[in-house]
C-alpha cells in the first residue's frame, strides 16, 4: 500500500551560506494511513521543523517528501496549499478567533468546502464539537472556555474536515494532566474510528502511550524506530 | 453561490470580529464619523459661500452687465464713466440701461447703536434692476429724500428691523448720514457683507457724499426683446473701449463664484480642511485595521495552514474598512443634517443637503477606508504559517 506519508532522506537547514545551520539531516521514513506516530527528542532536535515540512508550511529543497500523493520538495504554494486543505492542524495554542463562538470557529474549516450547505455546515460541527465533549458549549466564546475547553475546540476544528491526516504541536503542553491525557485521547478515539494519520510532536511523556510508534529525533536524525 | 460565498464569508468574518469589541468598534465608528462631519461642513460652508456670494448679482435683473476690467468682484468695484455705459445704447438691440451703485457702509443698531459694515445698494428708482418684488413695488417710495429698504435677512446683528418698523422706529444712521428704513426685502447675507440696504441713486450720493453720479460701479443693459445675448456682446465688445467686461448673467454668477473660489484663500481654506478631515479619517480606520490584523496574527496565520489563501485575509480588511465606513456614514450624515439646519437658523447661511452633497461624502468616505486598508494589507504578510509551530 501507498504510504500516505513518505520521507526519502529529506535534508533541510535555515540561513545560507557561511551561516547555514542544517536542521534536519538525510531523514527517511514512510507513515501509512491510520498511524498514530509521536516524534519526541530535546529541544532544537529538528521535531517542529519536520513537522513543517510535512504540513507543508516550509519548503525544502533536497530529498523527497511525498504527502498524499504530493511531492513537496520545489513544489509550488498553490500545489501545497490544496495539499493543506486535506490536513488539519493543532497547535501549541489554540488559536481559535476570540470574536466567534465554537461552532462559528469550527465551521471556519467547512467553510472552504464550497460543496456544503451554511445547514451542512452547522451539522457537522455541532456533532464535531459533541464528539469533543463540547455538545452543550457549542454558542460559547473561547474567552468563556477553559484551557483543556479551548483544545478541544481546536480539536474539533482540525477533525471537522475529515482530514486524511492530523498534525499537532505539543498540544498539551498549556494544559495539566488530566486535560492533557482527556484531549488526546478524545483525537486518538476520533482518528480511529475514521482512520485518519496523526503525527504529534510532544515533550510530553504523559501521553505516550497513545501512540502506534514513536520516533525519536536528536541533532536533525532520527535515533530510534 | 461559490462567488456570493467568496465574499460573504469574509465580509461575515469582518462583521462579526467588528461587533465583538464595542468599545473598538465605537471609537472606529467616532473617527469615521468624526471625517464625515469634517467633510461636510467643509463642503457646507464652501457651498454657502458660493451661494451667498452671488445673492447679490443672482437678483439682478438684466441681460448684460458691464464692470471695471479692474474689477475683482463685485463687492469691490472699480468705478467706471457712465458714459462708457450710455454709449451702449448706439445699438440697436440695448433697449434701456441703468448704472448701478455700491458701498460698504457702517449701519448703525437703532436699539444698541453698534454699527457694523453693510452693503449699500444705489440704483435708479425708475428702473427695475432688482428681481425682487419687494424693491420694485417701493421703487416711488424710495425717490423720497433720504429713504432706504433694509434686507431682513442680514444678520440679526443690526437689530430686528421689522418690528423697529412696525413700532415706527425706524430712523437711523449710514455712515452717520440720518436715513429712514420704508421697508424691507430679501436677498440673503454673503462674505463680503454681513447685510444689504437698497436705496435711490441720489440717496445714495447723500450717504456717499465724495461719490458722483457720473462713476458707476456695474452698467445694467437691458436688450430689445428677442436679441440674442452672446450676439449683442460681441457687437458691444467692439463698440465700447477696453475699460470694461461684459457679462451676460451666466457669466457674470460664474464670474463672481470663481473669484470667491480661486481669487479668495476662502476657497481655498476650505479645500484644504476638507482634505484634512479625510486624511485624520485615513490614520483613524488605518490604525484600526492595523491593530485588527495585529492581534489576528496567530489566528489569521493558523487558518492560512488550514489552506485560507492570502486573498480571503485582503477581502477580510476590505470588507472591514467598507463596513467602518458605511458605519461611519450613516451618523456622520445624520449629524451634519442637524448641523446644516442648525447653520441656517443661527448664521443665516444657506446651507442645503443635497444628494450630489451626499454622494460626493460617501465616496470620499469610502475612497478613505479604501485606502486605509490598502496600506494595512501589507501588516497581513506578517501572518507566516511556518511560523506556527
Amino acid at each position: 500500500m501507498q504510504p500516505i506519508i513518505d520521507v526519502q532522506n529529506l535534508n533541510f537547514s535555515f540561513g545560507s551560506g557561511a551561516l547555514v545551520q542544517p536542521v534536519l539531516k538525510g531523514i527517511t521514513i514512510s507513515i501509512q494511513q491510520g498511524e498514530i506516530v509521536l516524534i519526541t527528542g530535546p529541544s532544537g532536535s529538528g521535531k517542529t521543523t519536520f513537522l513543517s515540512v510535512i504540513g507543508g508550511l516550509r519548503q525544502a529543497y533536497t530529498g523527497s517528501v511525498v504527502v498524499l500523493g504530493q511531492q513537496f520538495i520545489r513544489s509550488s504554494e498553490q500545489a501545497r496549499v490544496k495539499v493543506r486543505q486535506q490536513i488539519g492542524f493543532i497547535f501549541q495554542q489554540h488559536n481559535l478567533l476570540k470574536s466567534l463562538t465554537a461552532l462559528q470557529n469550527v465551521s471556519m474549516t467547512l467553510e472552504m468546502n464550497s460543496q456544503l450547505s451554511e445547514q451542512q455546515r452547522q451539522e457537522r460541527a455541532t456533532a464535531m464539537l459533541t464528539a469533543v465533549g463540547l455538545g452543550d458549549k457549542i454558542h460559547y466564546k473561547p474567552d468563556q472556555l477553559s484551557g483543556g475547553q479551548r483544545q478541544r475546540v481546536s480539536i474539533a476544528r482540525a477533525l471537522v474536515g475529515q482530514p486524511k491526516i492530523v498534525l499537532a504541536d505539543e498540544p498539551t503542553a498549556s494544559l495539566d494532566k488530566q486535560n492533557g491525557y482527556e484531549a488526546v485521547s478524545i483525537l486518538k478515539k476520533l482518528a480511529k474510528e475514521s482512520r485518519t494519520t496523526i503525527l504529534l510532536v510532544t515533550h510530553d511523556y504523559r501521553i505516550l502511550d497513545v501512540a502506534d510508534r514513536i520516533l525519536e529525533l536528536e541533532d536533525g536524525l532520527i535515533r530510534t524506530a | 453561490m461559490n462567488y456570493i460565498n467568496w465574499l460573504y464569508f469574509p465580509l461575515r468574518l469582518a462583521w462579526r470580529q467588528l461587533i465583538f469589541d464595542h468599545t473598538k468598534l465605537m471609537v472606529a465608528i467616532c473617527g469615521v464619523l468624526f471625517a464625515c462631519v469634517l467633510v461636510f461642513m467643509q463642503l457646507g460652508f464652501r457651498d454657502a459661500l458660493y451661494a451667498s456670494a452671488t445673492s447679490a448679482p443672482v437678483n439682478l435683473d438684466g441681460d448684460l452687465f458691464l464692470m471695471h476690467k479692474q474689477s475683482e468682484a463685485m463687492w469691490r468695484p472699480i468705478e467706471f464713466n457712465r458714459s462708457e455705459l450710455m454709449r451702449a445704447l448706439g445699438n440697436p438691440a440695448v433697449a434701456d440701461v441703468f448704472p448701478l451703485y455700491l458701498g460698504l457702509a457702517p449701519f448703525k443698531n437703532i436699539e444698541t447703536r453698534v454699527k457694523r459694515t453693510l452693503m449699500v445698494y444705489g440704483f435708479d428708482p425708475d428702473s427695475s434692476s432688482f428681481r425682487i418684488e419687494a424693491i420694485n413695488n417701493k421703487r416711488e417710495a424710495l425717490k423720497l429724500k433720504d429713504t432706504v429698504l433694509f434686507d431682513e435677512y442680514s444678520r440679526p446683528e443690526f437689530g430686528p428691523i421689522g418690528n423697529l418698523i412696525a413700532a415706527n422706529r425706524n430712523l437711523t444712521e449710514i455712515r452717520d448720514y440720518s436715513v429712514a428704513i420704508i421697508g424691507l426685502f430679501r436677498m440673503g447675507v454673503s462674505f463680503a457683507a454681513d447685510g444689504n440696504v437698497v436705496t435711490s441713486d441720489l440717496n445714495f450720493m447723500r450717504i456717499f457724499p465724495e461719490r458722483n453720479l457720473e462713476h458707476i460701479d456695474v452698467g445694467i443693459i437691458k436688450l430689445v426683446p428677442g436679441s440674442s445675448q452672446t450676439y449683442v456682446k460681441g457687437e458691444l465688445e467692439k463698440l465700447l473701449d477696453e475699460s470694461t467686461n461684459i457679462f451676460t448673467y451666466e457669466e457674470l454668477l460664474h464670474f463672481e463664484r470663481d473669484y470667491w473660489a480661486n481669487m479668495a484663500p476662502i476657497g481655498f481654506i476650505f479645500g484644504f480642511g476638507t482634505i484634512m478631515g479625510w486624511v485624520v479619517g485615513l490614520v483613524i480606520v488605518y490604525q484600526i485595521l492595523f491593530t485588527d490584523i495585529t492581534n489576528h496574527r496567530n489566528e489569521f496565520a493558523t487558518l492560512k495552514a488550514m489552506g485560507y489563501s492570502q486573498g480571503y485575509f485582503i477581502r477580510v480588511v476590505f470588507a472591514s474598512a467598507l463596513l467602518l465606513a458605511i458605519l461611519g456614514f450613516i451618523p456622520g450624515f445624520m449629524l451634519a443634517l442637524s448641523l446644516y439646519h442648525l447653520a441656517e437658523s443661527q448664521i443665516f447661511m444657506p446651507m442645503p443637503m443635497t444628494a450630489a452633497k451626499a454622494t460626493s461624502v460617501l465616496m470620499l468616505i469610502l475612497s478613505m477606508c479604501f485606502i486605509a486598508g490598502l496600506i494595512a494589507i501589507r501588516k497581513l504578510k506578517d501572518a507566516d504559517p511556518a511560523d506556527m509551530f
